[in-house]
């Protein structure tokens, strides 16, 4: 057995897609989240998709309890997590079930011998074991057993078994770093603070971390094959960090709080997949000028943030599809009575309760015209992890401007999903200070800015403004309560023409790809943007005249978008919805746009759009 | 709207009123109730600019735009939580919520539990008419059972909400009673309320003359008033009667209420029940009592403060910042493990 430390000669690839799986405790998203870190400190471009099961604790074993990450990195742009894996590490015989039928043909899978159990197999519904009969053939198969390797390795700690089994995912995660030629030292550095007062957990993770790093490292692995490099992706220079989509709105958020120039943000939530990440993000940055409230239901939470509107400061409430249903009447209110407020909607699979942890962008019919009567507000959409942080500053900025509701749609692929991202210049960030209202010479509740129609914001607590607003209509002239009909029209009309007027104050709409005319524009908005995009550049590349455009602003859009998608020929119109943006732009424009659409609670996949361009 | 200059230490009852007509129907007890929230005001010297009515829905939600402070008139059972809200923003506002036995116990009802548990300083005033007004009439969640109403043309079947209960039973740490025609004890109730620190709860019976006219007519009746209302006084005995000879006591072996005569079959003023405004367990007994068997129990119920929910709040933001410059967002995004350069 060789003992050198000397690796076989590495081959180089563009792009790899790993996707680790196992069961709901066998740590896979710790693990993914951690091979993200090394890959991204290696310089790679990335982008994660975490999928896991909405049981904290499905009966272990079962192919409903099965947790993956998936990791799509390379030299070149990366962005989507990646059609098809290349290598897919499976803890136990539940996971291969579910997971190999996105691995490529040609591709690599890593089992753990030791789980392949007759207990585990049949728990999976295997009744044969795939790793004898067969099936796997087209594959290249490592079969390790990474459970007595690991067990080995962590027994000079002394822990008990149950504890020691629980490293099975550093192993793997050694042994995965060391195909790419990563790394370990940031994870070693991770692992003495997430085990800080337990010594013997520190000692046994770092001993099977590496152990699989060893394995790799020594001939056992030649058999199969060689380790891989990835070189460093061509990215702009600067100074960068992987992050989240909830990271990204919740920093957003805080950066917005400061360009508005307010002391306060009052961020109340009420729990709800895959949402409460946000809550829980920004309940550690009291500091930052942050006060969250988790309140008893959906409601009270938005309720709570209409008030602290009211009062003075950034109300902002989070929420999933069906809280979003609940917070329905409140946002009339904030509506009616002209607050500022920001509401973030991470999307889900439905409708009811659906599927809590899957994607779908099937909220934003419900955003745009979900409420009684007629009450028009700003919808944004985030395209990216990254672009999360730019467009809650926008949504915050809006809301204060106008003096309205601002619904930021997000989704559960977004709000998980981690990018590199590029540390903005924060003395950069635009400023829009608010200006409350302290004069009260002339002053009414409801006396329009010329400019943008928005009413003063009049602080309680400043002298000489005291007055009264509610979900009464009111007079356009005094403010006072009013059931004049013409004043009705005139307030419904000048409601609708505030939120109309922000397309003025928005950058019309670009091509994110392509020119701004020819056979086929691609549309789309939110998180489906990295696959749509590289379908299009593969359209482009196989000479199809095809354009990405992307929207952020889905209500108002932005005031050239009818004219240029009348440029094209076809107006494609890929959703993970039933088709909810392109009704909305037959309706507005009377464009003949088709759809595109899919609902399994699962990204797009290049090929899928690329499919349809042609 | 008109700018008044009237400096605080000035200010008269009529001061705290909007120029907006009231539009109530005549007769009704929120006259008599906003008179009564004047008169406090100005005897607490409220400062306008920086108090706060919210209210729900229902006539009493109307109440904020008869107000010359700061108002806001949300929608059906959600003032709680817009309430909290403002405090949560800014502590300094002396914030009151507005709302009724349909507004606050129906579909208010779990924003009214969990405004009072968490103890937000805010003064509840709940109307108590036991009829919906604004709808025209229907029973509510107060109303005795076999209540006819529109929606209940046989009577109502189902078990009425005690509002004091329940506001006890959700935690709520100041818990009070008046009447809408006793205006000087309201106006004291009130005072009170506003006094204490965290959620005040106050029941206030209010006649709907034209849905649910007399509904408390068998306590609330001049003639009658002394022997069927129970005024109770920290400290002082349970006792009530035209002749302040009745009383309450505990029957003997019982965790019970009984009425008892002074100087019949030997009680004295000694065996009687002495009101203590910090005995949950005693106020829950009060709050129980009905006629015809019982006087109803009026004034301070229960008394006995804690932190409010926004000063815990803000006490916990603010330790998290103690000695720190405002930080910088940069410090933020900047992680321990995992930011590299690209040059």
């Amino acid at each position: 057995m060789a003992t050198t430390a000397t690796s076989p000669a590495r081959e180089s690839r563009d792009s790899v897609v790993i996707r680790f799986a196992g069961d709901s405790g066998d740590g896979m998203q710790v693990t993914g989240g951690r091979f993200t870190i090394e890959t991204a400190l290696a310089g790679n471009d990335l982008t994660t998709f975490p999928d896991y099961p909405a049981e904290i604790r499905a009966p272990a074993g079962t192919t409903y309890g099965v947790s993956a990450f998936q990791i799509h990195f390379g030299a070149v742009d990366v962005m989507t997590p990646g059609d098809q894996v290349d290598v897919l590490v499976a803890m136990n015989p539940a996971a291969l079930k579910v997971d190999l039928k996105d691995l490529r043909v040609g591709g690599t899978v890593v089992v753990d011998l030791g789980a392949f159990t007759e207990r585990n197999l049949a728990k999976a519904g295997f009744t044969t074991n795939p790793l004898d009969d067969g099936s796997l053939a087209p594959y290249q198969v490592l079969k390790l057993d990474v459970t007595k390797l690991t067990l080995d390795a962590v027994k000079p700690s002394g822990l008990q078994s149950r504890e020691a089994h629980r490293c099975r995912n550093m192993w793997a995660l050694g042994l995965m770093l060391w195909m790419y030629g990563r790394d370990r030292e940031a994870t070693v550095g991770w692992l003495k603070q997430k085990f800080a007062g337990r010594p013997e957990l520190v000692q046994a993770n770092v001993a099977a971390l590496n152990a699989g790093h060893a394995y790799g490292e020594t001939a056992e692995m030649s058999e199969y094959g060689v380790g891989y490099t990835v070189r460093r992706a061509p990215v702009a220079p600067g100074v960068y960090r992987t992050v989240s989509g909830t990271e990204a709105i919740a920093w957003g958020l805080l950066a917005g709080l400061r360009a508005a120039g307010l002391e306060r943000m009052i961020f109340a939530g009420y729990p709800i997949t895959p949402a409460s990440v946000l809550l829980h993000t920004l309940a550690g940055l009291a500091r930052y000028g942050v006060i969250t409230f988790q309140a008893e239901d959906e409601i009270s939470a938005i309720g709570a943030a209409v008030g602290a509107a009211y009062a003075g400061a950034l109300g902002v409430t989070s929420t999933s599809g069906p809280g979003m249903a609940l917070k329905t009447e409140m946002l009339g209110l904030a509506i009616a009575t002209e607050l500022p407020l920001v509401v973030v909607d991470s999307q889900r699979a439905g409708p009811s309760t659906g599927m809590p942890t899957k994607a779908e962008q099937s909220d934003l019919l419900q955003a745009v015209h979900g409420r009684n009567a007629d009450a028009p507000l700003v919808v944004l959409a985030a395209a990216t992890a990254t672009d999360c942080f730019d467009v809650a500053i926008e949504a915050v900025r809006l809301a204060t401007k106008y003096m309205t509701p601002v619904i930021l749609l997000s989704d559960a692929f977004l709000a998980h999903a981690a990018e590199p991202w590029r540390m903005p210049d924060l003395d950069r960030l635009p400023r829009f200070p608010v200006r409350f209202r302290t004069e009260p010479a002339g002053f009414h509740p409801f006396l329009r800015d010329a400019e943008t129609l928005a009413r003063p914001w009049a602080r309680p607590g400043t002298p000489g403004l005291e007055h009264r607003i509610g979900g009464l209509e009111k007079d356009y002239d005094t403010g006072h309560i009013s059931y004049d009909p013409e004043n009705h029209a005139r307030m419904t009309r000048a409601r609708a023409e505030k939120i109309a007027g922000i397309a003025n104050d928005i950058p019309p709409q670009s091509v994110a790809l392509g020119a701004d005319h020819g056979a086929v524009a691609v549309v789309g908005w939110g998180s489906t943007y990295g696959a749509i995009h590289q379908a299009v550049r593969r359209a482009r590349q196989d000479g199809v005249d095809a354009s990405h455009i992307h929207l952020r602003y889905l209500s108002p859009f932005p005031r050239n978008l009818g004219e240029l998608l009348k440029r094209f020929d076809r107006v494609l119109v890929p959703e993970l919805n039933t088709g909810q943006l392109v009704q909305l732009l037959r309706a507005t424009y009377l464009v003949p746009a088709e759809g595109l659409n899919k609902v399994q609670g699962k990204p797009f996949k290049v090929s899928e759009i690329a499919e349809a361009i042609r | 709207m008109t700018v008044t200059t009237i400096t605080d230490a000035e200010l008269q009852p009529k001061d705290y009123a909007s120029d907006q007509e009231v539009r109530w129907c005549p007769g009704c007890g929120d006259y008599a109730i906003l008179k009564a929230v004047h008169k406090a005001m100005a005897e607490v010297g409220a400062r306008r600019e920086r108090t706060v009515v919210v209210s729900g829905i229902g006539c009493a939600a109307r109440f904020p735009y008869y107000m010359s402070t700061y108002g806001f008139h949300t929608i059906h059972g959600r003032a709680p939580a817009i309430a909290t809200g403002i405090k949560l923003a800014n502590p300094e506002l002396d914030v009151w919520v507005m709302t009724g036995d349909g507004d606050g116990l129906s579909i208010g009802g779990n924003h009214m539990l969990h405004v009072l548990r968490r103890n937000v300083d805010l003064q509840i005033v709940l109307f108590n008419n036991e009829i919906y007004g604004l709808t025209k009439g229907q029973y509510s969640p107060t109303s005795r059972r076999g209540t006819k109403s529109p929606s209940t043309p046989g009577g109502s079947v189902d078990y009425p909400v005690s509002a004091c209960a329940f506001a006890l039973g959700a935690g709520a740490r100041f818990v009070a009673r008046s009447v809408d025609t006793l205006q000087g004890h309201l106006v004291g109730v009130l005072q009170r309320a506003h006094a204490h620190r965290g959620a005040s709860f106050v029941e206030v019976f209010q006649n709907c003359v034209v849905f649910n006219d007399g509904a408390f007519d068998n306590f609330t009746a001049k003639d009658g008033a002394a022997d069927t209302q129970l005024h109770v006084e920290h400290g002082k005995p349970l006792i009530f009667g035209a002749r302040r000879d009745r009383g309450l006591r505990l029957k003997p072996g019982k965790l019970e209420i009984e009425v008892v005569t002074l100087s019949e079959g030997g009680v004295t003023p000694a065996d009687l029940l002495v009101h203590d405004q910090t005995n949950r367990g005693l106020a829950h007994l009060l709050v129980a009592l009905e006629p015809p068997g019982f006087p109803v129990a009026l004034g301070v119920i229960y008394c006995n403060p804690a932190p409010s929910f926004e000063a815990l709040v803000h006490a916990q933001a603010g330790a998290a910042g103690t000695g720190r410059q405002p930080p910088d967002l940069a410090e933020l995004l900047m992680t321990k493990e995992g930011t590299w350069t690209v040059r």
